[in-house]
């Protein structure tokens, strides 16, 4: 089998529209960002409190975060996508469920966004977790005996502490969110990966078409990684890891 | 809340069977040569032989850097024009989850070899054993021990990315899941046996594996 080349593809009209194969990809990028970045918001946040939650001396919520981490752990992200797009709708109420399904705006973006969000969320806890137990003990003992309320002792002591720490692998697990935000094509989004078999299929110059799409992924997890690298930078005390290791 | 018929999952069974046996393949087969080609990835990794190890290094960043649906399209596009013959789903995603998981499980092992102490390697020196057989029966040994659990956790991770064949349509056993669902017409019962299943089987195994890290750990 012989490959005809076209480097020109991408600024051919696709069949049966007006756009270029430029514009699709755009498009995609588009999508993969928007999709990546709410996901990691989420992530962050519910991850962080969860991971948080697994320290507490609470039997109780370090079992409910532990189950968290579980569930999301131990299903397939692909898996996930079709729960939270077909399976989750149902077990709605009905006035909801009919709402969601006709009338929610981005459907599909904001399924995928919520779907990764969490399964993320279930990584950083993880990763926060390990960063907490790593801290001395003398640090909890010690906010608790200067009159800290708990709260105030994550908030002020723990916290600060553990998330430095925490910037390296979390830096790794900014650039799965947008390795697995490919997944999403499964329910609709028109994201990177989507774009891709689409204009594989129409054009038919596949090698052009995801040699493209690859490098765009490695843009985005190069960035990814050159901004936690900065915050990581920013946010440096001098001294402090060293000290708390 | 709308209405659900779980009947569906008694005459689906032969058909997530058989899906299930092409998932479990697909994961020993890519769990077996992937940890072998990712052994040796490694050793050329840490080869003082520098264009050897550069592009070992090279290939395992390549891959680690991509999206893994991204990978399985472009094996599925590609192996026909190096074997000259369209392959099968199946077949592509053999190839494409060995090729893949070998650069994950080639780091594994890189730390793995890193976590042997270098006077492990000087005394089989120094015992007359030759590079080759040092690596052979005193590094790789206790590279794979030390990182048994790791590479275990690592194949749980490969058998639920097995599940984005989909994206090529290979018949493992989400695809089976799928069918039955369209031709029951009851998709959202199929999907949460397949969840239920994927869910039960992980759970159990990472349970193992975290019993098998105590015991290694009390070994070492």
């Amino acid at each position: 089998m012989n490959y005809h080349w076209n480097w020109g593809i991408f600024g051919e009209q696709v069949k049966g529209g007006d756009e270029t194969y430029l514009d699709w990809l755009i498009t995609g990028l588009g999508w993969t960002l928007a999709v990546s970045l709410t996901a990691w918001v989420l992530a962050l946040s519910i991850g962080i409190a969860v991971g948080a939650l697994r320290t507490t001396p609470s039997r109780l919520l370090v079992a409910l975060g532990t189950a968290w981490v579980e569930l999301f752990r131990n299903v397939p992200l692909l898996v996930q996508m079709f729960l939270w797009f077909f399976v989750v709708p149902e077990f709605l109420p009905r006035d909801w469920s009919l709402w969601v399904k006709q009338e929610m705006p981005a459907k599909e973006f904001v399924t995928a966004a919520l779907c990764l969000g969490f399964f993320t969320s279930a990584r950083v806890a993880e990763q926060l977790r390990a960063g907490i137990t790593s801290l001395p003990r003398g640090q909890r003992d010690a906010a608790l005996a200067l009159g800290f309320s708990l709260p105030q002792a994550y908030r002020h002591v723990i916290l600060p502490q553990a998330l430095r720490i925490v910037i390296p692998p979390l830096t790794s697990e900014f650039m799965n969110v947008f390795k697995n935000s490919s997944v999403a094509f499964a329910i609709g989004v028109m994201e990177l990966t989507f774009q891709a078999r689409q204009m594989q299929e129409d054009s038919e110059q596949g090698i052009e078409t995801y040699l493209a799409v690859t490098l765009l992924y490695f843009i985005c997890a190069f960035t990814a990684n050159r901004g936690m690298a900065w915050i990581e930078a920013r946010t440096r005390v001098p001294g402090l890891i060293a000290k708390s290791g | 809340m709308g209405e659900f018929d779980f009947s569906v999952w008694g005459p689906s069974l032969p058909f997530i069977r058989d899906g299930l046996l092409f998932t479990l393949r697909l994961t020993l087969i890519a769990m077996t040569g992937g940890i072998v080609i990712g052994t040796l990835l490694a050793l050329a990794r840490l080869s003082p032989i520098v264009p050897l190890a550069r592009v070992a290094g090279a290939y395992v960043d390549l891959m680690r850097s991509i999206p893994l649906v991204l990978v399985i399209l472009w094996f599925f596009l590609i192996i026909p024009y190096l074997t000259g013959k369209p392959v099968g789903a199946e077949v592509s995603a053999i190839i494409t989850f060995t090729a893949f998981e070998a650069a994950f499980y080639c780091e594994i092992m890189r730390s793995g070899i890193q976590s042997v102490s270098r006077g492990q390697v000087h005394a089989a020196h120094a015992l007359g054993l030759t590079q080759a057989q040092a690596m052979i029966h005193v590094v790789l040994p206790q590279a794979l021990r030390n990182m048994l659990p790791v590479l275990l956790t690592q194949t749980i991770v490969l058998f639920q990315d097995t599940s984005l064949v989909y994206a090529i349509g290979a018949k493992d056993m989400l695809k089976a899941a799928d069918v039955v669902g369209k031709n029951y017409n009851r998709p959202v019962e199929m999907i949460v046996l397949s969840a239920l299943i994927y869910f039960a089987i992980c759970f159990s195994l990472s349970l193992a594996v975290r019993q098998l890290q105590k015991r290694v750990a009390i070994v070492r």
